[in-house]
């Protein structure tokens, strides 16, 4: 199935990137042989195949309700863009 | 220099033929004179390692050395290094210096060894060839102008030209398995939830596990015996007890029943690799193992599902690459959408981003069922073909790729074409079960892997089976000429 123009830019939005219009045409060729190679799935019957999401089929182990690392809240910002007062930074969202 | 492997370096350590100060300075030299035409370091961290090493020298002069004291090895760049870069193979990264080191890092710390530095990688872990890296292609030192295989090219490369003694590595489908088979060496991909990923960085969650890349199933033992184990850190962790994988190396394996799936010996494979691996299946028969053929019906399943499964998990993980709390930020954002957009576009290559749209695509309203929940029903009969498989044999053998290592540019404009070579390594993934890639012959002065799969926390059994092949054949003796 092939992608045009306009869902190769949607699908980017959606994900936060950008295609630039001299990409779009690579874009939609690679995106969609892939779509047509995962299309052999489509055709294959799976009724009544309960789907695997772990491969060992264990569910998530719990652990009390206690704090049990410290505060890093410097040590992590320290690699971050842009800090301010122990705030992350970004442009203003709200006017 | 000759072919180091890690039990013979420690071994020269415990008998005092030579310090750890010692291995590492010529080790390092010969990174620093080789490894401009293989690329398999992302980062080399002369000042810590020899500072390592002299603390390893010390802690074996007062006889509280272990096997891996003093040992030269690296990681790859997926693992965080506290206070060292931890890239990726990504612009994306190329900035991000971790605040705290993976589990399996502090793991190979608190056992001694000695880490040279970072090793190069498919950007994200995404690839099969090494050269979606932001730092360049990796070469494989059997022929520079042939890829090392991916996604752990650089761990492959750098263990076959002896720039150190064994490295880790990590395997979402294949990524272990097929650069150690490209480069004739033995790569082991434990059971998932066997070693904690906690501090490497994420790409597809339910199926990504680390592993080792080594000369020997001898030196993968070691190796893994120091990184195996229940880590609450990680949630996928499992509570099990984690057997001595050296101790049952030299076990007989007369009796052993190996299946060999009749779906790997399909079009995909080449004449030329059949006869390679119908040669060592052949050498096992002299070990006296059993040989079955066995059905894998589903085996057609597992790249469509892979591809599908690994990118929309990709597609999660890679939303938090938003360069607001670390990583690469772009200049001047204008607003928040602007600053997600072109950090992302900005620091992303391409497979990574056609991975991520692909992901979303499969996620998103109305497709869901026809893709991501097509795939992991599919997922499910692939792990039963394994299952039933299991009641019957002991190991699995089969090739680990449907040729030798291609040259470098031959598919990197074909993701469809690059994404089929991953045939006989992905399915393992998708069960969790471990699998093992050891060099088993040479097609035109190329290695040629054979694939060891076990059923779950089954290591010590492939390891050693695969060491017994070892012991009866040389071909995981063999270095590549000119380095």
């Amino acid at each position: 199935m092939a992608l045009d123009p306009k869902q190769i830019h949607d699908i980017a939005e959606l994900v936060r990137l950008k295609v630039e219009d001299d990409q779009v045409a690579e874009y939609q060729h690679n995106l969609s042989n892939i779509l047509e190679m995962v299309n052999q799935l489509t055709s294959f019957n799976t009724d009544n195949i309960e789907p695997l999401a772990n491969p060992l089929e264990i569910v998530q182990r719990l652990r009390a309700d206690v704090v049990t690392s410290v505060n890093q809240r410097e040590h992590f910002q320290s690699i971050a863009p842009q800090t301010e007062q122990g705030y992350y930074l970004v442009p203003r969202v709200v006017e | 220099m000759s072919k180091i492997t890690i039990a013979e370096i420690s071994n020269n350590l415990a008998t005092g033929k030579c310090s750890s100060v010692e291995i590492t300075q010529e080790l390092l030299q010969r990174i620093k004179q080789q490894d401009e035409k293989i690329n398999s370091f992302i980062t080399v961290t002369e000042e810590q390692a020899l500072a390592q090493a002299k603390a390893a020298d010390e802690l074996r002069s007062k006889g509280q050395a272990n096997a891996l004291t003093g040992v030269p090895i690296a990681h790859k760049d997926n693992y965080c290094t506290d206070g060292t870069l931890t890239t990726c193979g990504s612009k994306m990264l190329s900035n991000f210096v971790a605040p705290y080191n993976a589990t399996v890092v502090d793991k190979f710390n608190q056992a001694g060894a000695v880490s040279l530095g970072k090793l190069n990688m498919d950007e994200f872990a995404m690839g099969s060839s090494s050269e979606s890296s932001f730092y360049g292609a990796v070469s494989n030192p059997w022929d520079t102008e042939r890829v090392a295989g991916g996604s752990s090219g650089g761990s492959a490369a750098a263990v076959a030209a002896s720039f150190i003694a064994g490295a880790t590595a990590s395997d979402t489908g294949g990524s272990i398995r097929q650069p150690a088979a490209f480069c004739g060496l033995t790569g082991i991909k434990p059971t998932y939830g066997r070693v904690s990923r906690w501090g490497i960085v994420a790409y597809a969650s339910s199926l990504d596990q680390a592993g080792v890349i080594t000369h020997t199933a001898e030196d993968a033992a070691l190796m893994l015996n120091v990184m195996s184990g229940f880590d609450e850190k990680d949630s996928t962790s499992m509570q099990l007890e984690v057997p001595d994988f050296s101790a049952s190396l030299n076990n007989n394996i007369e009796g052993l029943t190996i299946g060999i799936p009749k779906e790997y010996f399909s079009q995909h494979l080449s004449a030329e690799m059949q006869q390679a691996v119908a040669e060592a299946i052949k050498e096992y028969e002299k070990l006296g193992a059993k040989i079955k053929e066995i059905s894998l019906p589903h085996s057609q399943l597992a790249i469509p599902s892979y591809y599908l499964i690994s990118a929309a998990e990709c597609s999660a993980n890679m939303s938090r690459m938003d360069g607001v709390r670390f990583g690469y930020r772009c200049e001047d954002p204008v607003d928040l959408h602007d600053l997600y957009v072109r950090s992302r576009s900005e620091g992303l290559g391409d497979e990574v981003k056609r991975r991520i749209m692909i992901g979303a695509y499969a996620l998103s309203a109305g497709f869901y069922d026809a893709y991501y929940k097509k795939a992991q029903q599919a997922r499910r009969l692939i792990k039963n073909d394994f299952v039933s498989a299991f009641n019957e044999v002991d190991i699995i053998a089969g090739p680990v790729t449907p040729t030798t290592a291609f040259k470098q540019n031959e598919k990197t404009q074909d993701p469809v074409a690059m994404a089929l070579g991953d045939v006989f390594t992905v399915a393992l993934n998708l069960a969790g079960l471990p699998g093992m890639s050891i060099n088993c012959g040479q097609i035109n002065n190329l290695p040629v892997g054979l694939q060891l799969i076990g059923n779950y926390f089954d290591e010590a059994r492939l390891l050693n089976v695969a060491h017994q092949f070892q012991q009866a054949t040389d071909w995981h003796l063999k270095s590549p000429a000119g380095l």
